[in-house]
């Protein structure tokens, strides 16, 4: 059962890289603006102009 | 597709409004006047078209001839710019115009038109676009000017320079929130093993686990739940016991007990229930703390105000700030422009429209050496002032400065119940304290003291407020009723008498009545429209769609004279159309206001324009008059008293001619009197009422048109619903109390293991997410009951 120790080890630190990816998230602005980003994907793609 | 054509035909290829007058072409588009057509040519040459795939007839109408001058001063865009170095500049504006995804593609293309814009977001809900571009390639006048040919306007006021920071707080919270699930899920992973009974096996995991989880209480005490310790520090230090006192205490005393269950290895704690407590709390506070930030509640004059205004030195013209003016500036005031402080007139013929200030509809006309206070707005000419008073002294901006709101310190319902609970909580945990010392059990003392202080948790008082109120908000919200905050919506509810302004909120700007004293031939409607086609002020607008008549003869010696009025030669006759001044000669003296209309100097008579009262009002104010006491607050003259006295009830008060101060004074009266007083308004004239009143309410006819600091705004058309929003904010209040004594009647059950010392902490880990989950499925379902109920679904 020792094998959980590693387990939960490594458990934890994951949890925690999550963490770290909202807060990195968060603090970058990604949830500032939810709503013109959905709006924006739906443009085409720039024609190339010759 | 044959569709599409009828559409091209008829309405406007950019703004989507009917051609009335000359239809302008270009490549089989039509277009309805000279600056839709400039806006269409000016995308057709940067290769923009795009903008029309998207949506039909995406722009806008827009004719404005704003000054952008002072844009040219380093002062005024160093307060402007949100970030400057020695190549970039970043800078956000506010554009009204932003309505739909067309507007998203042309504002994110401005590279297009010129390549030194390098970057350009728009964030739609907020209607702002942040363009970062070169300073050295183009200046930030020739970008706001590339936006205005566009049609995409910036608001450009003096409240943009203040930049208000709300999203840091919110993200805070958020963060919190984020970190104290990320500890809850942990710790509730961690305690699995401890309810499944499985750590008697292992003994060794049962201390680990243990110390896991008081490692995650400890950043979920300290930091997430920071601020209700700050909290209750600072109620207990004004002597007064709110909502956080309790629940900082809870949160105190679940941390020691897991600390010292942990260290003394005596038993797993309630990390778990901690946890869970505080992630609950702050998604109530989440909840509670979510604002429409789109809308702008706290406006003051500065929204008003522009940023700057030109100023006369030694003849020159040169722009300055508004908050730099000093008295004895000479200021220029184009037509259209507002005065932005007390100044006295010196030069040119001065029409203000005060409505503003005083709420007064008609234009009033200035001599020289007259005061003309902040806030008038020139309808004519250009004209010269003097500045008498600083802007943040005159006498509309002394609403604000001056201290005299009493601060109705609004104590809501959570706040009031929190200090007997507490006290009640008190006298349980220390009888269970006394009694089971009585009894000489010390461990069970203590175990029974703390038990009953955590199941006595108001955690459900905390919670059901704002999940009421703000289930309460978002039903508003569909009908056109924007709530400002929850705790707006307990004072609605208290709500016992109404004042109403009068224009604006009692009469409609949109569909104003338009009435013609005399007859036109059709000839002569010819004549008067092929005139009226080529304005675009908007009572020639109205009056054109009025006449409805779709021929049109070429005309030539056109003239606007701006604030009065319009003439022109058309089939060798003289055509004039406006006030008194613009005619050939006097008319009638009874005949003061409204559009004079003159044909080869042959009075024809003139078209009034009045404003008509809201739909369904009488049905309105009858419902109002059985529940509350009303009066009418105007700052028109008494013109439309007998109208207001068949509409009112007999002896409501109708006082007109009242000043801002006034209409304040008399809020101030009423409250004084023990009167909870709701507020209708609209113009800055009422401002200084709205913002006295319990309840102010801003209405208007276009959510995006500036309306002054309030409570709430309301739409319009809603107006009818008012009664309904008012019980439904009532019933709310009525489910917040019965969600209270469900709460209750769990804390009793809680309380009965609490007191005997065997609350294990499965018991409060399962008791407390229960009683949770119940309080948000009943007030959830209740509101929607009452809803409905109320026809507001």
């Amino acid at each position: 059962m020792n094998i959980l120790y590693f387990l939960v080890g490594c458990s934890v630190v994951m949890a925690l890289i999550f963490l770290g990816a909202f807060i990195w998230s968060l603090k970058s602005g990604q949830h500032d603006d939810v709503v013109t980003p959905a709006m924006r994907m739906l443009f085409d793609e720039e024609e190339v102009e010759s | 597709m044959e569709q599409q054509k009828i559409w091209s035909a008829n309405l406007c290829y950019h703004c989507g409004e009917g051609i009335s007058g000359i239809d302008l072409v270009i490549a089989d588009k039509h277009f309805c006047c000279a600056g839709c057509k400039g806006v269409y040519q000016i995308l057709s040459a940067n290769n923009m078209c795009a903008y029309y795939a998207y949506n039909e007839a995406p722009g806008k109408r827009n004719e404005t001839n704003t000054h952008f001058e002072y844009l040219e001063e380093p002062n005024i865009v160093k307060q402007l710019v949100s970030y400057q170095d020695k190549n970039n500049c970043i800078i956000t504006f506010y554009i009204p115009a932003i309505h739909c995804s067309s507007c998203i593609w042309l504002l994110e293309h401005l590279y297009k038109i010129n390549a030194a814009i390098y970057s350009s977001r728009i964030d739609f809900l907020k209607r702002e676009v942040t363009i970062s571009f070169k300073h050295q390639e183009i200046s930030l006048k020739q970008v706001v000017e590339i936006l205005t040919q566009i049609g995409y306007e910036p608001a450009i006021n003096l409240q943009d320079v203040v930049k208000e920071n709300s999203n840091t707080i919110h993200k805070s919270l958020i963060l919190k929130i984020g970190v104290a699930g990320f500890c809850m899920g942990n710790v509730m992973l961690f305690s699995f093993p401890e309810y499944f009974g499985l750590s008697n096996l292992e003994p060794q995991f049962k201390a680990l686990f243990g110390w896991l989880n008081l490692t995650f209480s400890i950043p979920v005490v300290l930091y997430c739940g920071k601020d209700y310790f700050l909290s209750a520090f600072a109620s207990l230090k004004h002597k007064h016991i709110n909502l956080d006192t309790p629940l900082a205490l809870i949160i105190a005393v679940l941390f020691l007990r897991t600390a010292f269950a942990v260290v003394f290895n005596s038993g797993v704690g309630f990390a778990d229930t901690l946890t869970g407590l505080v992630f609950l709390l702050l998604m109530g506070k989440w909840v509670q703390q979510r604002t429409y930030h789109h809308i702008s509640f706290d406006r003051d004059y500065r929204s008003y105000f522009p940023i700057a205004i030109t100023t006369l030195q030694n003849r020159q013209e040169k722009q300055k700030a508004i908050n730099e003016l000093a008295i004895g500036d000479r200021l220029w005031i184009r037509n259209g422009e507002l005065v932005p402080a007390d100044s006295i007139l010196m030069r040119g013929d001065a029409w203000l429209d005060m409505s503003f200030v005083t709420g007064e509809t008609e234009p009033q006309q200035k001599v020289l050496g007259e005061i003309i206070y902040a806030g008038g707005k020139q309808m004519g000419e250009g004209i010269e002032i003097e500045v008498v008073k600083n802007a943040s002294q005159s006498y509309l901006t002394g609403l604000w400065n001056k201290e005299n709101y009493t601060s109705n310190f609004k104590q809501n319902f959570n706040d009031s119940v929190a200090k007997y609970f507490s006290i009640a909580v008190f006298v349980i945990a220390f009888g269970a304290l006394a009694y089971w010392f009585f009894n000489n059990d010390s461990t069970k003392a203590w175990a029974a003291f703390t038990a009953v202080i955590i199941v006595a948790c108001p955690c459900v008082l905390a919670l059901s407020t704002p999940f009421t109120l703000s289930a309460i908000l978002s039903v508003f919200d569909k009908k056109g009723f924007y709530v400002k905050n929850t705790d707006a919506v307990e004072e609605l509810a208290h709500c016992n008498s109404i004042v109403f302004d009068k224009t604006g909120t009692l009469t409609t700007t949109e569909n104003a009545r338009i009435s013609f004293t005399g007859t036109l031939t059709d000839e002569e409607k010819k004549l008067l429209v092929s005139l009226l086609n080529h304005s675009s002020h908007p009572l020639s607008r109205q009056i054109l769609n009025n006449l409805s008549y779709g021929k049109f003869y070429p005309i030539s010696n056109y003239k606007e004279i701006p604030g009065k009025g319009i003439r022109g030669l058309i089939n060798n006759q003289m055509v004039y159309a406006g006030n008194q001044s613009v005619l050939p000669f006097e008319i009638k003296p009874d005949q003061v206001s409204g559009v004079h209309i003159v044909i080869n100097s042959t009075y024809k008579g003139t078209f009034m324009v009045s404003q008509q009262w809201r739909s369904n009002l009488p049905w309105l104010i009858a419902a109002l008059g059985k529940q509350f006491s009303l009066k009418v607050l105007s700052g028109d003259t008494n013109k439309d008293e007998k109208a207001l006295q068949s509409l009112f009830p007999t002896l409501t008060t109708l006082k007109f001619e009242q000043s801002p101060q006034q209409k304040l004074a008399a809020i101030l009266q009423q409250q004084q009197n023990g009167e909870k007083v709701m507020m209708l308004g609209d113009g800055l004239n009422d401002a200084g009422a709205l913002k006295q009143s319990d309840f102010g309410i801003a209405i208007t006819d276009n959510i995006n048109n500036f309306t002054p600091g309030c409570d709430a705004i309301l739409k319009g058309t809603s107006m009818g619903l008012l009664p309904n929003f008012h019980q439904l904010s009532k019933d709310g209040l009525k489910i917040i109390k019965i969600s209270f004594a469900i709460a209750i009647a769990y804390n009793c059950v809680g309380l009965y293991y609490a007191v005997q010392g065997t609350l294990y902490p499965l018991v409060a880990a399962v008791l407390m997410p229960l009683s949770t989950i119940t309080i948000i499925s009943f007030t959830t379902i209740a509101t929607r009951f009452f809803a409905r109920k109320n026809n507001l679904r």
